[in-house]
C-alpha cells in the first residue's frame, strides 16, 4: 500500500488480536492499520474496551496467552517484529521500543533502589561499565527533571512522589535510547498540575531526541495538547485517524463526533453534553457490519451488512460508509 | 448580599484532624512524636437550595473528608455543619437529625463498590424506603422502585437483576435511584463520574442535571475534574491542602480566577480547545500534608509570594484567601 510518509518508524498492517476462551474466540483488535512517522506523537484514544492498550501490548509482543496475534504484521523501521522469536523480541523491547505504563508504582520494583533498576537496564542494553552506567543514569534523571539526581538516585521508589516516580519510569524507558516509545495512560494516575508537567516532559524529550511516541489515553485533552496525529478507536477498530487539529475540532466519524461532544470543556457554555445512547459492545457481541451501528444516529442499510474500511477524506482517514463517495446515500452534512 | 432564601447547608469553620501516629510502643522505642494530619482546616461555605456547589482540588486536598463530614459519616474535630437549621453533629439535635436524614443522600465514586453484589437491584433501591418506613405495602414499594428505575433511564424489570449484570454507567444510575428513593433533597456526590468513560459520563451528568431541574435537588458535587465542575456547578470552592482558597460563582471562577492556585490549576488542565497552544509550566507538587508549609500553604509554589505569606495564614475575605490579592498586589485578572 503506498503511503505519503517516507519510511515510517512503525508500520502496523491489518493487525488482529484474538483471545481464545471457552465461550468462543474474542477479537480484541480487528484488522487495524496505521503508521507512526519519525519524531511523531500518535495519540490513541477510545473508551475502555476499545483495544487501545491491546494495540500497545501487541506491538511490543506482550500479549499473554490465551491471547495471540491472529493476523497482520508490525514493522519497526521496515523490519518485521511481530513474528520474532521470544529471545530476539526481548532485545527489541526496551532497546528499540521503550514502554511507559500507567501506574508508576507497579512498574518500578519496590525492593530495589532507583539506581539499581536504572543501571541494570542500561547495562543490559549497552556495553557501558558500572561506573559509566551510573553516570548515565544520573544524567537521565537530570534530563527528566529530578532535582539533585546524584543524591536521589540511591532512593527507593516509595521515597518519591507520584509525579517524580513517573519521571523515573520515563528515564527507565529512555535508558537504551529507543526509537519508539509506547506510553500507556502515562498521566492517568497523576493530579492535573503534575500531569501537565509530565506531558510537557514527554513532548520536549520527543522533540530533542526525535523519538516517536504512541500515546495511549482516554483523556482527549491530553491528546489534544500532546499528539500530532490521533487515532480514535472503537470496539477493536480504528474509526478515524488524522491530524489532531482536524479530528478534535471537526470530527467526521459519528462516534468521534459524539465523543468530542461528550467532553465538558473549560471554554464556552454547554447547556447539555452530547449523549451517545448505549455503551461499547462486549467483545462477544460485536454487531455485524459497522461495530458502531446500534448507537449511530445516521445508520442506514449498508452499515448493518458491510464493515466500513478506512477511506481517505482530506487529510485523514475515516471508517464510515457516509464518507464513501461511491455510496449512493451521499456524504453526510 | 441580596435577600436570598436561607441557605440549606451551612458549614462553619470545619476542621478535621487525623491521628496518624505510630503505635504507642514504636513511639516509646523510636522516640517518635505523635503525628497529626490536618485533613480539613477551617472550611466555611454555604449551599443555597436548588444550587450545585462544587468542591475541586487535587488529591489530598480534603474534598472527600468535607463531604463525609457534611453527611455525618465522619465527626468533625471542630466547627459545625448545619442543614436546614439542624446541626449534624450536636447531640441535642438528635431527634431533629433523625427526621433530616431521609432528606440527605450520597452518591459514591465507585459504582462497583457502592452496591451490594448479593442484593437484587429492587432490594437495593427499596432499602431507604424500608429503612425510613416511607411506604408500608410491598406492592406499593415495588411500584415506587419501578418508577425510580424509569426516572433514571432503566427498565422497571431491571429490579430482579443483580448489580454485576449492569455496566458502570448503569450501576451509577442505580446508585442515583437509591439516593432518590427516600425523596432526598440534598445529594452529596463524591466524584460520581470519575470511574466512567466520557460518553457514559456525559449520560450521567445530563441525567443529574435533568433530575435537579425536575425535582429541585441541591447538590454538593466533589470532583477533581475542572471541566466537569464547570459544566455542573453554579458555585465552586477550590481546596488546597485542607483549606478553601477561593469560593466563587461558576462563571467568574473560570473567566477571572483570583487565587494564584486557581490560576495555576486552570492553566494546567489539558483541554480539547488547547490544540497546539503553548502553556505556562506548572511549578512543584502538593507538599506533604503532614508537614505543611508555614503561613499560606501555597507559598512555596506561588509566583506572587511575599514575606507576609510565609508567616501568616490568609483569611478568606470576599471569597479568596490570599494576601497578595487582598493587599491589591494583583489586579483581578
Amino acid at each position: 500500500m503506498p503511503h505519503e510518509d517516507t519510511a515510517p518508524i512503525l508500520s502496523v498492517r491489518d493487525l488482529t488480536v484474538e483471545f481464545v476462551t471457552r465461550r468462543g474466540t474474542l477479537r480484541a483488535l480487528d484488522r487495524i492499520s496505521f503508521d507512526v512517522a519519525r519524531g511523531e506523537v500518535l495519540g490513541v484514544v477510545g473508551e475502555s474496551g476499545a483495544g487501545k492498550s491491546v494495540t500497545g501490548s501487541a506491538i511490543i509482543g506482550l500479549i499473554d496467552p490465551p491471547g495471540r496475534i491472529a493476523g497482520g504484521e508490525v514493522r519497526l523501521a521496515g523490519e518485521r517484529i511481530d513474528n520474532l522469536p521470544p529471545e530476539a523480541m526481548r532485545k527489541v523491547r526496551g532497546k528499540r521500543i521503550g514502554m511507559i505504563f500507567q501506574d508508576p508504582l507497579t512498574s518500578l520494583n519496590p525492593l530495589y533502589r532507583i539506581s539499581e533498576q536504572l543501571i541494570e537496564t542500561i547495562r543490559v542494553h549497552t556495553d557501558l561499565d558500572a561506573a559509566q552506567a551510573r553516570a548515565r543514569a544520573i544524567a537521565l534523571l537530570d534530563e527528566v527533571g529530578i532535582p539533585a539526581p546524584e543524591k536521589r538516585i540511591d532512593s527507593y521508589p516509595h521515597e518519591f512522589s507520584g509525579g517524580m516516580r513517573q519521571r523515573v519510569v520515563i528515564a527507565l524507558a529512555l535508558c537504551a535510547e529507543p526509537e519508539f516509545i509506547i506510553a500507556d495512560e502515562p498521566t492517568t494516575a497523576l493530579d492535573v498540575s503534575v500531569q501537565a508537567q509530565i506531558i510537557a516532559l514527554i513532548k520536549s524529550l520527543c522533540r530533542e531526541r526525535g523519538t516517536s511516541v504512541m500515546l495511549v489515553t482516554h483523556d482527549m485533552g491530553v491528546i489534544a495538547e500532546t499528539a500530532d496525529r490521533v487515532a480514535v478507536m472503537y470496539a477493536g477498530r480504528i474509526a478515524e485517524i488524522g491530524p489532531v487539529r482536524d479530528v478534535v475540532k471537526e470530527p467526521l466519524h459519528p462516534y468521534a463526533k459524539g465523543l468530542m461532544g461528550a467532553i465538558p470543556s473549560l471554554e464556552g457554555e454547554t447547556p447539555r453534553l452530547v449523549q451517545i445512547p448505549g455503551s461499547m459492545p462486549r467483545l462477544s457481541a460485536i454487531p455485524q457490519g459497522c461495530a458502531f451501528n446500534p448507537r449511530c444516529s445516521q445508520v442506514y442499510a449498508r452499515c448493518h451488512v458491510e464493515r466500513p474500511e478506512l477511506i481517505a477524506v482530506g487529510s485523514r482517514k475515516v471508517a464510515c460508509h457516509l464518507y464513501d463517495t461511491r455510496s449512493k446515500s451521499g456524504v453526510a452534512a | 448580599m441580596t435577600a436570598d432564601p436561607a441557605p440549606l447547608v451551612e458549614v462553619h469553620d470545619l476542621k478535621r484532624v487525623f491521628d496518624v501516629s505510630k503505635p504507642w510502643l514504636n513511639r516509646v522505642i523510636e522516640r517518635a512524636p505523635r503525628q497529626f494530619l490536618k485533613a480539613v482546616d477551617g472550611v466555611s461555605f454555604e449551599i443555597r437550595k436548588g444550587e450545585t456547589f462544587a468542591l475541586v482540588g487535587e488529591s489530598g486536598s480534603g474534598k472527600s473528608t468535607v463531604a463525609r463530614m457534611v453527611v455525618g459519616l465522619l465527626p468533625p474535630s471542630a466547627g459545625t455543619v448545619t442543614i436546614d437549621g439542624v446541626s449534624m453533629h450536636d447531640a441535642a439535635a438528635a431527634d431533629d437529625r433523625q427526621r433530616l436524614r431521609r432528606r440527605i443522600q450520597m452518591i459514591f465514586q465507585d459504582p462497583y463498590a457502592s452496591l451490594n453484589p448479593r442484593w437484587r437491584v429492587g432490594r437495593i433501591i427499596a432499602e431507604p424506603i424500608r429503612a425510613f418506613s416511607l411506604i408500608e405495602s410491598e406492592a406499593a414499594i415495588a411500584e415506587r422502585v419501578g418508577e425510580l428505575l424509569t426516572l433514571v433511564g432503566l427498565h422497571p424489570d431491571d429490579r430482579t437483576k443483580f448489580p454485576h449484570e449492569f455496566s458502570g454507567g448503569q450501576r451509577q444510575r442505580i446508585a442515583i435511584a437509591r439516593a432518590l428513593a427516600s425523596d432526598a433533597e440534598f445529594i452529596v456526590c463524591d466524584e460520581p463520574t470519575s470511574a466512567l468513560d466520557v460518553s457514559v459520563q456525559a449520560q450521567i451528568l445530563n441525567l443529574m442535571r435533568d433530575l435537579q431541574e425536575r425535582l429541585g435537588l441541591t447538590y454538593l458535587f466533589i470532583s477533581h475534574n475542572l471541566a466537569v465542575v464547570r459544566h455542573m456547578a453554579s458555585r465552586i470552592g477550590v481546596m488546597y491542602l485542607g483549606r478553601l482558597v477561593e469560593v466563587s460563582d461558576g462563571k467568574s471562577l473560570f473567566s477571572a480566577p483570583r487565587h494564584p492556585y486557581t490560576r495555576m490549576l486552570l492553566d494546567a488542565v489539558p483541554d480539547v480547545a488547547m490544540v497546539g497552544k503553548v502553556r505556562q509550566s506548572v511549578k512543584g507538587e502538593i507538599p506533604n500534608p503532614l508537614a505543611p508549609p508555614s503561613g499560606c500553604t501555597f507559598h512555596p509554589r506561588c509566583p506572587l509570594v511575599f514575606d507576609r505569606c510565609r508567616s501568616e495564614n490568609p483569611p478568606v475575605i470576599d471569597g479568596v484567601a490570599c494576601h497578595a490579592v487582598q493587599a491589591g498586589r494583583v489586579a483581578a485578572a
